[in-house]
């Protein structure tokens, strides 16, 4: 039997991180995403509320889980565009397949980790 | 006596059953639309023009090019009259020597990479070590075991002999005048030469910046003609064409069956595109793959160097010699430098691979089959760990990759 879980078009395109506190979404500026193009995103971070989270700092990693390696640049969020809109810059993958995009986020008294999956 | 007559019998039977098996003619199948869609990211036809430089004021300006064309076959910029950069990029062997590694005036660390698409990658050496092909063009220049020159003598003969000094002033300005030995003496350069980086020193930072400059337009001037050297379109690319046009008689024409298996393979189990995508078949990124050093070589530390490397270099994207006022490198700005990157090389493109050899960043491997084999096996790194697995390929498997691969052969245009 196969089981078809319709999720809400705002859980489909948003990931919430480990620890429930924090809620990511992003937008490129490479569309489609393509191998071997170096392009940038807008991360998207709200609380478990919706609000935007404003002023958080915002470290990446990543790689392909099937391959055990990280990515090939060191993308940056390199500044915050609008409330909860952060820049994430030097952004390249170098293989099709799974990628996972770690996005470590530090806002006031709270850590967490989102990670959002990438199919190439 | 005639027990083993009838083993040996029974023998024979089997071995010409597993022989008649593994070397049975085997049918394509047809290519599904994720492989069409896999094939044509692959092809010729997919190649853009290669990406600005922005870094580089004249590298698309004809003038330079044909400044560069002159300066690449010249041997009087190296120290014993006898080296140019045509002598392991040699135009009739794919702009590579047939060399382990390449030879000026001593031998090379590495391997002798073709210069054709080099205006595609974003990095250049094995390991990623100059960021430019113009800060690339430079470095062979001082190099003890290629040119073994260096840049006051480069700088001075470029400005001084006459086509040159008329072809740099047309594209540059007129170049300054060398000629006041006191402030600009006959040898010097910064590097491990003591002598040349002691008349360096010596030199007023303003004249040492004059001759970076000189010397940095020098390299822009080669790069210009550089980028003039592109792959043309090989049986593959024909094959793919004939493949999207569904016209199956062309496909017969063009490709053997066991080139189409070997094609099946090269996108498939054999999983070559994971490094070798894109129409030059190349991620230009960074891998290790357990190549072995020669015996009695230090494995080599690869990108983890070069990166260092390029981040230091004076004639880098971030540098004061880059023509970008804005100084828009996002690949040096975003590089990565992690401990994963200890061994890596960087990924070489496969178009006109059969002519290349040997192979691998030290030469290591004369034969495609030999390479096949390495990849099939996927031994264990000597440092850092091999990204690749095992492929556990059949003999014939490996014969048919290596037929296809022969069929990425083209000549480039000159």
């Amino acid at each position: 039997m196969m089981m078809v879980v319709v999720a809400s078009a705002d859980e489909s395109n948003s990931w919430l991180s480990r620890s429930g506190h924090f809620r990511v979404s992003y937008e490129s500026d490479l569309q489609p995403i393509v191998i071997n193009r170096m392009h940038s995103w807008v991360l998207i971070v709200a609380d478990g509320d919706g609000v935007p989270v404003t002023g958080a700092t915002l470290s990446i990693a990543g790689g392909m889980p099937a391959h055990d390696h990280g990515l090939p640049t060191s993308p940056q969020v390199t500044r915050e565009l609008g409330p909860g809109r952060y820049l994430l810059e030097g952004l390249r993958f170098h293989m099709n397949g799974e990628w996972q995009i770690e996005i470590a986020i530090e806002a006031g008294e709270l850590r967490d980790v989102a990670v959002i999956p990438l199919q190439l | 006596m005639r027990r083993m007559r009838q083993l040996l019998l029974l023998l024979l039977i089997g071995m010409a059953g597993y022989f008649g098996w593994m070397y049975r003619p085997v049918s394509p199948h047809p290519w599904s639309e994720a492989d069409l869609d896999t094939l044509r990211s692959l092809w010729f036809e997919s190649l853009p023009a290669p990406p600005e430089d922005l870094s580089n004021a004249v590298a698309d300006d004809g003038r330079a090019a044909l400044m560069g064309n002159r300066l690449f076959f010249d041997t009087r910029m190296s120290a014993n009259g006898e080296v140019s950069c045509a002598s392991c990029h040699d135009p009739d062997l794919e702009f590579t020597d047939g060399r382990h590694k390449g030879r000026g005036i001593g031998e090379s660390k590495r391997n002798t990479r073709s210069v054709v698409a080099s205006a595609y990658s974003p990095w250049l050496y094995w390991d990623g070590r100059r960021d430019s092909l113009w800060s690339q063009a430079l470095s062979p220049l001082e190099d003890p075991n290629e040119h073994g020159s260096n840049r006051m003598h480069i700088v001075r003969f470029v400005t001084t002999e006459p086509t040159y000094k008329s072809m740099y002033a047309a594209l540059f300005g007129p170049a300054p005048d060398f000629a006041d030995s006191n402030r600009y003496p006959s040898a010097a350069a910064p590097g491990n030469n003591e002598e040349l980086a002691r008349a360096w020193r010596q030199m007023s930072q303003q004249d040492r910046q004059s001759v970076n400059r000189v010397f940095a337009n020098i390299g822009k001037a080669i790069a210009a003609y550089e980028r003039t050297l592109l792959p043309e379109r090989s049986r593959f690319d024909d094959y793919v064409r004939a493949v999207i046009d569904d016209d199956r008689q062309r496909q017969q024409a063009v490709f053997s069956n066991d080139e189409v298996l070997g094609l099946q393979l090269f996108i498939g189990a054999a999983r070559c595109t994971e490094c070798h995508n894109g129409p030059l078949l190349t991620n230009d990124e960074f891998h290790n793959t357990a190549v072995l050093a020669f015996p009695g070589d230090l494995p080599d530390r690869g990108r983890i160097d070069g990166v260092r490397e390029v981040i230091e270099n004076e004639f880098n994207c971030l540098g004061e010699y880059s023509d970008d006022p804005q100084h828009r490198c996002p690949e040096l700005t975003f590089v990565r430098t992690d401990p994963e990157l200890v061994g890596a090389i960087r990924t070489p493109s496969l178009r006109n691979l059969a002519r290349t050899g040997p192979f691998m960043h030290k030469g290591q491997i004369d034969s495609l089959a030999g390479v096949l084999e390495h990849y099939n096996r996927a031994p264990d790194a000597m440092i850092g760990h091999n990204e690749a697995k095992p492929l556990g390929l059949s003999r014939p498997q490996l014969r048919r990759l290596e037929a296809f691969l022969e069929t990425l052969a083209a000549p480039s245009s000159r």
